[in-house]
């Protein structure tokens, strides 16, 4: 009979969430981050734009494509590295918990890297009037993005103890799922199935929340999305105990 | 405490653990002993729920290491090979990591902390960057994790690898006085280990046990018998016949190491003999080199060394397996 207890995912994220800033790969990817949406903010934040955050929110999602896969890359690749997993795995945890923590760690270091995007609001609230709805939604939809993109990337990271290895499959897949897609879209004579792909794209989906529209067909889409790769996290964790 | 029954592990095509089977009482310190890639660290992980066995089955503490897993790594503390820490954490900061895993309140873990922070003579560097420590103080901090929470059995795989001689004795003095309290299975390739440390060893070649015993079991069981040196001056071929004459002497063997040497132009010649049952033939033999005028240098009686038995049975294993190390004469 399984004993029933707490999650232990919330020390685990705790213990990731502080090794990130011990971890320089972290910080360069924070600047990198910020500075390229630095960057596209200044662009846009002319007299006669629209007060609104649409446009940063779409290039942040491409910022992410990359950063991302850095920030997983050593979740759990280092640790079947390194073997910290056996000590990790012999205290009295589960995969489950493991997983989910890592993930929580991973995400709450993504909610600090856009902590500082909120300077931005900001500075739109001085100069003009602000509807804040879109820049929620937009918000909401990042985060939902970054989450699976998390999802993706520590998945990649339980396949191997390569960091690199890692950080490349993972960038590549949310190439793949993300950027061409968009590409696709972009092609108005698309027709049938591709047109399909395109309509159904993650970034398509994003592009409704940094609109201002809350779709709940968007919300199921990215909560399962994640939670599958997490599944499969696990399960690749798991997957020890067969060979 | 710990029970093993039919362990067999198989990895793909190799046969990694051969039906095992032994029992660990409480509070004894047992040795696992054997060579490089004999399957010592296989067992203790499977021993530690971190790979199910392929059949066969293992209790600790009566919780059985498959249906009861959570269980019976809550009353197991798990030192693995290499020591794997968080090297970018604090000593302390990991040690109370670990603490939460195991759901231990504030309370009871800054206690726990406390006392294996200074039983493993951690506390000067508690503030401490793990990654910065020397491989001395990075086992004592894997040994401190294994004993954070005062679990009943103690596993530790390879606990002395690495480590200089003076933090070799330290490290092995602490096993030792942990035994009793704990229930503790080491697993090592150093046989002077076992002989420090150990209540018992359990010898595996090939993924098969092959001896137990305590070390002096080990030492006197039938295989093993003591020998006689005997270092002279003289020409090789008539010390040995000699030697041979010598009664209750069983058998002559003549040493060419860097001692050994033909007996001409001065050179020492060092026969080996090996008495019978229950002979000792020293003074016989000194007599006989010193009526031949052969000067003598050294008449010796060595006992069996545990290594030398180790070497028989881990030879004779992979003889009879077929595979790996070749035998030693």
């Amino acid at each position: 009979m399984p004993v029933p207890r707490m999650t232990r995912a919330p020390v685990i994220a705790r213990r990731e969430l502080g090794s990130y800033f011990f971890s320089p790969m972290a910080y360069v990817a924070m600047f990198l981050f910020l500075l390229a949406s630095g960057l596209f903010f200044w662009n846009d934040f002319q007299p006669g734009q629209p007060v609104g955050m649409r446009s940063i929110f779409d290039w942040m999602v491409w910022l992410l494509v990359f950063v991302t896969p850095v920030l997983c890359m050593g979740l759990l690749a280092q640790e079947w590295a390194s073997g910290t997993i056996e000590t990790l795995m012999t205290a009295p945890v589960g995969e489950p918990d493991v997983v989910l923590g890592k993930f929580m760690g991973s995400l709450a270091f993504l909610l600090v890297l856009l902590a500082p995007t909120l300077l931005f609001v900001v500075m739109l609230m001085l100069y003009g009037d602000v509807d804040f709805g879109p820049i929620f939604s937009g918000y909401l939809g990042i985060v939902l993005v970054g989450a699976l993109f998390i999802a993706i990337g520590l998945f990649c990271s339980s396949l191997t103890r390569s960091q690199v290895v890692a950080a490349v499959t993972a960038a590549a897949i949310l190439f793949l799922v993300t950027i061409i897609p968009w590409w696709l879209g972009t092609r108005a004579t698309l027709t049938g199935f591709w047109r399909g792909v395109a309509d159904e794209s993650i970034f398509r989906r994003y592009t409704d929340f940094s609109k201002g529209v809350i779709d709940t067909g968007n919300l199921v889409f990215f909560i399962a999305a994640t939670a599958v790769f997490l599944f499969l996290t696990v399960k690749v964790l798991e997957s020890r105990r067969w060979k | 405490m710990i029970s093993v029954s039919q362990l067999t592990k198989v990895y793909g095509q190799t046969l990694a653990v051969d039906h095992i089977s032994f029992d660990v009482p409480k509070g004894q310190i047992v040795g696992f002993l054997g060579p490089n890639g004999a399957g010592k660290s296989t067992t203790l992980r499977i021993l530690t729920c971190y790979m199910p066995p392929t059949s066969g089955g293992a209790t600790i503490n009566g919780l059985d290491i498959f249906h009861q897993s959570v269980q019976v790594r809550q009353n197991l503390g798990y030192l693995p090979e290499n020591v794997p820490l968080y090297t970018e954490m604090r000593v302390e900061e990991y040690l109370d990591f670990r603490g939460r895993l195991r759901k231990m309140d504030r309370e009871t873990r800054r206690k726990r902390i406390d006392y294996v922070l200074n039983r493993c003579w951690l506390t000067n560097v508690r503030r401490r960057i793990i990654g910065h420590l020397s491989k001395g103080y990075r086992q004592r901090v894997g040994l401190a994790d294994a004993l954070l929470h005062d679990p009943a059995v103690l596993i530790l795989d390879e606990p002395t690898v690495g480590l200089d001689p003076t933090q070799i004795r330290e490290s092995r003095k602490l096993i030792k006085d942990l035994g009793g309290d704990h229930t503790i299975m080491l697993s090592t390739h150093i046989l002077p280990e076992v002989e420090a440390v150990c209540d018992r060893a359990i010898v595996i070649a090939g993924g098969k046990i092959v001896a137990q015993g305590t070390p002096d079991e080990l030492r006197s069981s039938r295989r093993m018998q003591a020998r006689v040196l005997v270092e002279c001056r003289g020409p090789a071929k008539e010390v040995e016949t000699a030697l041979s004459r010598v009664s209750g002497v069983h058998k002559v063997e003549l040493l060419n190491g860097e001692r050994g040497g033909d007996g001409k132009d001065g050179h020492y010649v060092t026969a080996a003999l090996r008495p019978k049952d229950g002979y000792d033939v020293r003074e016989e033999a000194a007599r006989t080199i010193i009526q031949h005028g052969w000067p003598l240098r050294e008449v010796r009686l060595e006992h069996a060394t545990l290594e030398e038995f180790f070497v028989q049975v881990t030879a004779n294993q992979a003889v009879a397996s077929g595979t790996g190390i070749l035998p030693v004469s």
